[in-house]
């Protein structure tokens, strides 16, 4: 198990989990709000459709589904 | 009679000539041989600034960047149009001069600028790197989105009475008004040419030529960039003839995407993407904000404007073309500048006083 | 600088384009296969152990997973872009077997969070996403729905209702007539329990903040099914982006080859649903042959023709099954959302004349990813040619766009997998 901080909570999740599976692991649904304010989370799960997209250690617009969660990665959902 | 104007060309500066020729109450025909903005417009950046090489650059900069501010209350927010500012950055001290002559030359002309030191320019811009001299600040230069913006014009003009027909070729201009390629005619009492750098396919003769630019556009980072802002060496770029010159030239979109120019380059008519070009484009906007390299890069696009030898637009009557009026040839600026060379034009037609002095942007200058 | 000590370049590293890298490698040649996610197998044989991919790990190919095609800098030279790499790849083939992606179908509440892809549900779930007594309803066109349905089941979701809006004649006589009849009865089998629906397809879904039902129609009767999750599909749509930027022509939305595999760039070789949706066997079928004429064995090739061959009839008849119905056109209202990205809703799109003009005035396809949703939704919608691509391919950091070209930081990626 690795240890990561999904809008400041800690969070234990297995190894070789991605960032989209362990925010949905900690109970959020939506991920982020559209331009026009909506709320969205992952349609395509394969890095196509960018709804995904969270901030991962400070970066934003990552695509959650592809990326891989490592040991004190920190996450904030945009919603 | 079909109408009293053909206006061939619905870019941006077809759309502010039919735009200016309907609230003088003339009737208006618009022929696009492919999609309304879809030449330099959709291409283009969007920035309405002042520009003050010389004096003619200057009046016409002015006057038009003037006029788009007046307009900005009936502006449609789609226009995005936002008056964040120019600042013009020196990349050494060796600049320093000419940012303050440019300063003093636009401050006695009434226009509001101001000079930056070292520590304003790194509060004004935040991720610009560290230790920059100094910069210019214009605060009444504004930016807009193109399409919508010629798009807007367009359609005031249609509710005026003007027609807009696209997917029509025209082949021929003459006296009595156009050939179509599909052997039609449309007559008119004027036909005016506003065909940006496919001109010399109608006119011929003319010095205009297709100078190639690139642009990349990010995803959205809200406050990353405050004002246009761009090097002083972007002028030289801009005015001088080189085949190959990219500048440091980045623009905050209303939505928060970052636009990053530019590049000029002539005797390339191929409009695919040069990654070549992209990289050295791409490294100038990291030497300038080394932040911006982590930024997402969406897309990026490239566009040809329609240059002159000196980079002013061909405004007015052509040589043994009667009736034809050539409104042409506005280099990176015509999305400042179309509202300037429509009013002409319209002067031009109806005979008033026109908006400033024409002779510079002559057609027969060269 | 640009590696260049490739003589095969495979980009996809799913049944095509592992079944051209095997067969490219075992003839001799230098193979490298690019993938953007960090394992091979693409999404079919995700997380899979499948013979396949075992072959391709003793075939002396080398793999380098999560990093993708970004542009073609020059002809014959790739640029690639990994989380923290960029470099350039001069190839002297190139397979291009980029598989495909899901289609997507407006209808109201379709952006709500907990509508996803049927597939894009299977792969956030093989990635640990939690379905456990999840009521999950599926819903969309095609055998890939039943495949995923068995599978949310296998995971312990609670299957509600499948959805299938091909008229179950329709869905019948393909099923009996294909080869594949035994695997669809022992997913039937796997799935008898649940109310499986022929003409039936969603028209809303209904949320707060998250779909908590979805309303369904078949025939006149309309009826609300509460769930937690709406996997949808449509089908699926060509992923041609590489292809068009090296210079490949389409035809019918897809890429055209000859018997050989080869695009009508020379040199450049596309295998599987780049060439038209047609499935796993045709995929490896065509893959085998694409790695072969990589590799200058155009008579090994030859021996594929026949398989190939039949397996195009297939295709021909799963396309003709599950063409999608005309009444899917009025699913969405003049506010449903179109582009994603944008959040451009369809009244808007409605009234230009083709996708260019609809991009230039209200930024339809213009987010970050570049229409490759609703650019299908309104080919589907408006019949509207969709064709422009763009570098860079995906979005990537702009630090990434300059070339320092330091093909060494690839290498420390290279990996042998198995």
């Amino acid at each position: 198990m690795i240890e990561i901080r999904v809008n400041g909570k800690t969070l234990k999740v297995p190894e070789g989990v991605s960032v989209a599976a362990a925010i949905a692991l900690s109970g959020h649904d939506r991920f982020r709000r559209s331009v026009a304010g909506q709320p969205r989370g992952p349609l395509c799960g394969i890095g196509v459709c960018f709804e995904c997209r969270v901030t991962v250690d400070g970066e934003p617009h990552v695509r959650s589904c592809q990326l891989l969660c490592w040991p004190g990665m920190e996450v904030c959902t945009d919603d | 009679m079909t109408a009293d104007v053909i206006v061939i060309g619905a870019g941006i500066v077809g759309a502010a000539c039919a735009d200016a020729l309907t609230q003088g109450g003339l009737r208006v025909v618009v022929i696009e041989p492919s999609l309304a903005v879809s030449g330099a417009t959709g291409a283009g950046m969007g920035h309405l600034l002042i520009l003050d090489e010389n004096e003619a650059e200057f009046s016409i900069t002015r006057y038009s960047r003037d006029r788009w501010n007046q307009m900005a209350m009936e502006m449609p927010s789609s226009l995005e149009y936002e008056r964040c500012g120019t600042i013009w950055i020196a990349a050494v001290p060796e600049e320093l001069p000419l940012l303050k002559q440019r300063c003093a030359f636009l401050q006695s002309r009434q226009v509001r600028a101001e000079i930056l030191d070292s520590q304003q320019l790194a509060e004004a811009e935040p991720n610009l790197r560290p230790g920059l001299p100094g910069g210019l600040f214009i605060p009444d230069d504004a930016i807009l989105y193109p399409p919508a913006a010629a798009g807007w014009l367009l359609k005031r003009a249609e509710q005026r009475g003007a027609a807009v027909l696209t997917g029509k070729r025209v082949t021929h201009i003459q006296a009595w008004g156009v050939e179509l390629e599909d052997g039609s005619r449309l007559e008119a009492h004027h036909v005016v040419c506003a065909t940006g750098m496919w001109t010399p396919q109608l006119i011929g003769g003319l010095p205009i030529q297709p100078r190639k630019g690139h642009l990349v556009i990010t995803d959205r980072y809200p406050g990353f960039v405050r004002h246009a802002v761009m090097e002083l060496g972007y002028l030289k770029s801009a005015h001088g003839r080189e085949s190959e010159s990219v500048a440091f030239n980045v623009q905050p979109r209303k939505t928060g995407q970052v636009l990053i120019g530019s590049s000029r380059q002539f005797g390339v008519t191929d409009a695919r993407p040069e990654s070549r070009i992209i990289s050295s484009m791409v490294q100038r906007a990291i030497d300038f904000m080394p932040r911006i390299a982590q930024l997402s890069a969406l897309r990026a696009w490239t566009g040809f404007r329609a240059a002159t030898p000196d980079r002013l637009p061909m405004v007015g009557p052509v040589a043994n073309r009667p009736n034809c009026l050539l409104c042409a040839g506005h280099e990176g600026i015509g999305i400042t500048t179309c509202l300037a060379s429509a009013g002409l034009v319209s002067a031009f037609i109806l005979g008033d006083r026109p908006p400033l002095d024409p002779k510079p942007y002559a057609v027969e200058r060269f | 600088m640009i590696e260049s000590r490739w003589d095969v370049v495979v980009v996809g590293a799913g049944p095509a384009g592992l079944a051209a890298a095997c067969m490219a490698a075992e003839a001799g040649r230098r193979v490298v296969v690019l993938d953007e996610n960090p394992q091979p197998g693409g999404q079919i044989w995700r997380g899979e152990d499948h013979h396949w991919i075992r072959r391709f790990s003793a075939s002396g190919s080398t793999f380098r997973g999560a990093c993708t095609v970004v542009d073609q800098p020059e002809p014959g030279v790739l640029h690639v872009v990994g989380r923290n790499i960029s470099y350039h790849l001069r190839f002297k083939r190139l397979v291009i077997a980029t598989g495909a992606r899901e289609r997507f179908m407006p209808f109201p509440g379709w952006t709500l969070p907990g509508v996803v892809g049927a597939g894009g549900l299977q792969a956030l779930v093989k990635s640990g996403w939690p379905l456990a007594g999840k009521r999950v309803v599926v819903a969309g066109a095609g055998p890939l729905l039943l495949q995923a349905a068995a599978f949310f089941r296998s995971r312990g979701a609670r299957l509600t209702c499948l959805a299938e809006q091909t008229p179950l004649r329709r869905g019948l006589s393909f099923a009996l007539r294909s080869g594949k009849r035994l695997q669809a009865i022992a997913l039937l089998g796997r799935l008898c329990d649940v109310p499986y629906r022929w003409s039936c397809w969603p028209v809303r879904a209904s949320g707060q903040e998250r779909v908590e039902s979805v309303t369904l129609r078949q025939g006149d009767r309309m009826w609300t099914e509460p769930c937690d999750y709406l996997a949808c599909s449509f089908g699926l749509v060509p992923n041609t982006e590489l292809a068009q930027l090296v210079g490949c022509e389409l035809v019918d939305g897809a890429v055209r080859v000859d018997e050989q595999q080869e695009t009508t760039v020379s040199g450049v070789y596309c295998a599987g649903e780049p060439t038209g949706i047609g499935g796993v066997d045709l995929a490896l079928i065509q893959g085998q042959i694409a790695g072969c004429s990589a590799a200058g064995s155009l008579q090994r090739a030859s021996a594929f023709f026949e398989q190939r061959a039949r397996w195009i009839e297939f295709r021909a008849r799963l396309q003709a099954a599950f063409a999608l119905r005309q009444e899917l056109r009025q699913l969405p209202d003049p506010e449903t959302v179109v582009c994603r990205c944008e959040d451009v809703p369809l009244k808007e799109i409605r009234p230009h004349s083709c996708w260019r003009s609809a991009k230039l005035q209200t930024r339809c396809g213009m987010g970050p990813c570049q229409g490759r949703i609703c650019g299908p939704i309104v080919e589907f919608l408006f019949g509207w040619k969709v064709d422009s691509v763009r570098p860079p391919l995906t979005p990537v950091r702009l630090e990434q766009l300059v070339n320092r070209g330091s093909a060494a930081t690839a290498d420390r990626h290279d990996s042998h997998p198995g």
